[in-house]
């Protein structure tokens, strides 16, 4: 015999007392079992439903006849998407604005938890962290609409510009200010609230490592560079791997508001791309395509990312 | 000669209070003044936006288009309310919103709590196998058309709205964070209830439950302003039911397609004048946002504890 074998037979006895136990566990827990119905059942339909449903991606998919019944076409639209003269186009956009995001957004909530971390005042530091969380719970299409209500050509903003540059900036047409509006809508929606993870780790520091620091002669900044950073190294490293992870996702929710036919150019991400051809277009099939690759690569980022916090000694997401 | 400090270090510590002690130094000051200063600029940018357009959508249009720069009105008007209200469009799909919330919040409540109860039990055979079913699913999805094509197609769920409710139940990551603090509940609490003749059931609904409110209430406020500021799912999933529309997706016709209108003129007197178009959409961005802003302050602690439950990592 085995050793697994010899395992199982000493930890459940033979198959017969084994499955003899197992129907005895399995009736002690029946109404745990009847509690984990719905949550197994949505997350089969939901979830794994559509996991199964990419096989469309490799047929020529028609709701009429079903993913049974439908043509199959191999890698026909794997090999569509990489011959058509823009899909760097769509790809370019994508990083660009990530790193974009990754440069400009990523550190603001870190830089701001700092300096709200240095306040003395906790009462106004409190009143501070209020109205900055406010943005957060706007929706993204309230938080559009403010900005088509201000920039657009009657919109303050705009006619500031205009009067202070002469002529006009095309904020919501241009395409040079696309991705800047983008990104600083994000950072107006979400430096606040992203500050609380930062700010929850900071609550964390032992406060006598402070006090040592102190009593050896180190000023705010060394405190703030030896001690404040370090304890909130892991959390910028989870954040970042998570965000790395998420390289490919632009989001589509925030974008196709923004988006208009004069800054196709830059607007198109693949999330956008997916979007456009899969639910506008109806190509269901080659949306899916390109949405399933756009899949196995963030599982791929979200895993190296780990095995790079790991490498560096951090303890990372999983 | 070394400089002498002011106190000694033993009597600096006990002035040190919070986590940053006190540094009388020049630059210490100087950097204290800037932050103070700096924050409070942050801050002040971040609901400037909210103050302006509030103050604008009671202004005429003379002084909209006199005034560059303003945050009070100096002659309030309320036609542009008088306006957006004379049509119940608007009144419509904020009850169709508060709907959506509230149905939908009792939908994901309801799949959270059961399912992470069942798997917060140890003992329970194949837990490990519908653990990994989940996270399994927060790393890969089958991406946006074939979870388009699941809900309308297969489920037939198109323009009802069980397609904006059910395809969202459970968020596998705050599923997960409920199931950590169920298992922090000591075990005897659900032994006693065994004990008595409860069934797990029973045990979850009189001890689980109630112990956990503050959790399901910090989830639960997640799971609504979801709810309530979601649009996408209504957006496709709707497209034929305009009477089912929540108010997302109408801000979005009125404010950035431009091409619904919010009120209704021939409800209005004769003689009024259609106010521009401009202070019609602030009004609506007011009429939308303000609930929110007017209940915000009072839940801030329970989304900020949820983050922070999440932050802590089981």
């Amino acid at each position: 015999m085995n050793k697994a074998v010899t395992k199982r037979v000493a930890m459940h006895g033979t198959g017969r007392e084994y499955l003899r136990r197992l129907s005895a566990d399995i009736r002690r827990d029946r109404w745990l079992y009847a509690l984990l119905v719905p949550g197994v059942v949505y997350f089969l339909v939901f979830k794994y439903l559509p996991m199964w449903g990419v096989v469309m991606a490799f047929e020529n998919y028609v709701p009429f006849s079903g993913v049974f019944g439908s043509e199959w076409v191999g890698m026909k639209w794997f090999g569509y998407f990489f011959l058509s003269p823009a899909w760097t186009r769509y790809l370019a956009n994508t990083l660009v604005l990530s790193l974009m995001n990754i440069v400009f957004y990523f550190p603001a909530p870190i830089i701001l938890a700092l300096l709200l971390n240095e306040m003395q005042s906790l009462r106004y530091k409190k009143v501070l962290q209020t109205l900055l969380y406010v943005p957060h719970f706007i929706s993204i299409v309230i938080v559009v609409s403010i900005t088509f209500v201000i920039f657009g050509s009657s919109g303050i903003i705009y006619r500031l510009t205009e009067k202070m540059l002469g002529q006009p900036i095309k904020y919501l047409s241009d395409p040079g200010v696309f991705r800047w509006m983008i990104i600083g809508q994000t950072v107006w929606k979400e430096t606040g609230w992203g500050t609380i993870i930062f700010l929850a780790a900071l609550t964390n520091v032992d406060v006598q490592l402070y006090e040592a620091a102190m009593v050896d002669g180190a000023g705010r900044l060394r405190r703030l560079w030896h001690i404040t950073l370090p304890a909130i190294r892991s959390t910028i490293v989870l954040m970042l791997i998570l965000r790395m992870g998420s390289m490919l996702d632009t989001g589509y929710d925030h974008l196709i508001l923004m988006a208009n036919s004069l800054n196709r150019n830059v607007s198109q991400t693949l999330d956008v791309f997916v979007y456009e051809q899969g639910l506008k277009n109806g190509q269901y099939s080659y949306a899916s395509a390109v949405g399933l690759m756009k899949a196995v690569v963030s599982v791929t980022l979200v895993v190296s990312a780990n095995k790079i916090a790991h490498a560096l000694g951090e303890q990372g997401l999983y | 000669m070394k400089k002498k400090t002011a106190f000694s270090p033993n009597q600096h510590l006990r002035r040190v209070g919070g986590p940053v002690g006190q540094h009388n130094s020049f630059g210490s000051r100087a950097f204290d003044i800037f932050n103070y200063v700096f924050v409070t600029l942050v801050a002040f940018t971040t609901i400037l936006p909210f103050i302006y357009i509030i103050g604008a959508s009671f202004a005429t249009e003379y002084e909209l288009s006199t005034r560059p720069m303003f945050l009070i009105p100096r002659d309030v008007t309320l036609d542009s309310y008088r306006y957006i209200f004379s049509s119940n469009k608007i009144l419509g799909a904020f009850g169709n919103s508060v709907f959506i919330t509230a149905a939908g919040t009792a939908v994901n409540l309801f799949f959270t709590s059961t399912m992470a109860y069942a798997i917060s039990k140890k003992r329970l055979r194949g837990r490990t196998a519908i653990l990994n079913l989940v996270i399994f699913s927060m790393f890969f999805s089958g991406g946006m058309i074939p979870g388009f094509i699941v809900v309308s197609s297969w489920l037939k769920m198109k323009n009802t709205y069980w397609s904006v409710i059910i395809p969202g139940a459970i968020s596998a990551y705050n599923m997960m964070i409920v199931k950590n603090f169920f298992q922090g509940i000591p075990q005897e609490l659900e032994e006693s209830a065994y004990i008595d003749g409860c069934n797990d059931i029973k045990t979850l609904v009189r001890i689980v439950l109630p112990l956990s409110l503050p959790v399901l209430a910090t989830f639960g406020l997640f799971y609504a302003v979801g709810h309530w500021n979601a649009y996408f799912g209504a957006m496709i999933y709707m497209p034929g039911a305009r009477e089912k529309w929540p108010l997302q997706v109408l801000l979005r016709e009125i404010i950035i397609l431009s091409n619904s209108s919010a009120g209704d003129l021939a409800n209005l007197d004769p003689n009024f004048v259609a106010p521009p178009e401009q202070s019609i959409k602030m009004a609506v961005i007011v009429v939308s946002t303000v609930p929110i802003m007017c209940v915000y302050p009072f839940l801030q602690k329970y989304f900020v504890k949820g983050v922070m439950v999440g932050a802590l990592k089981g």
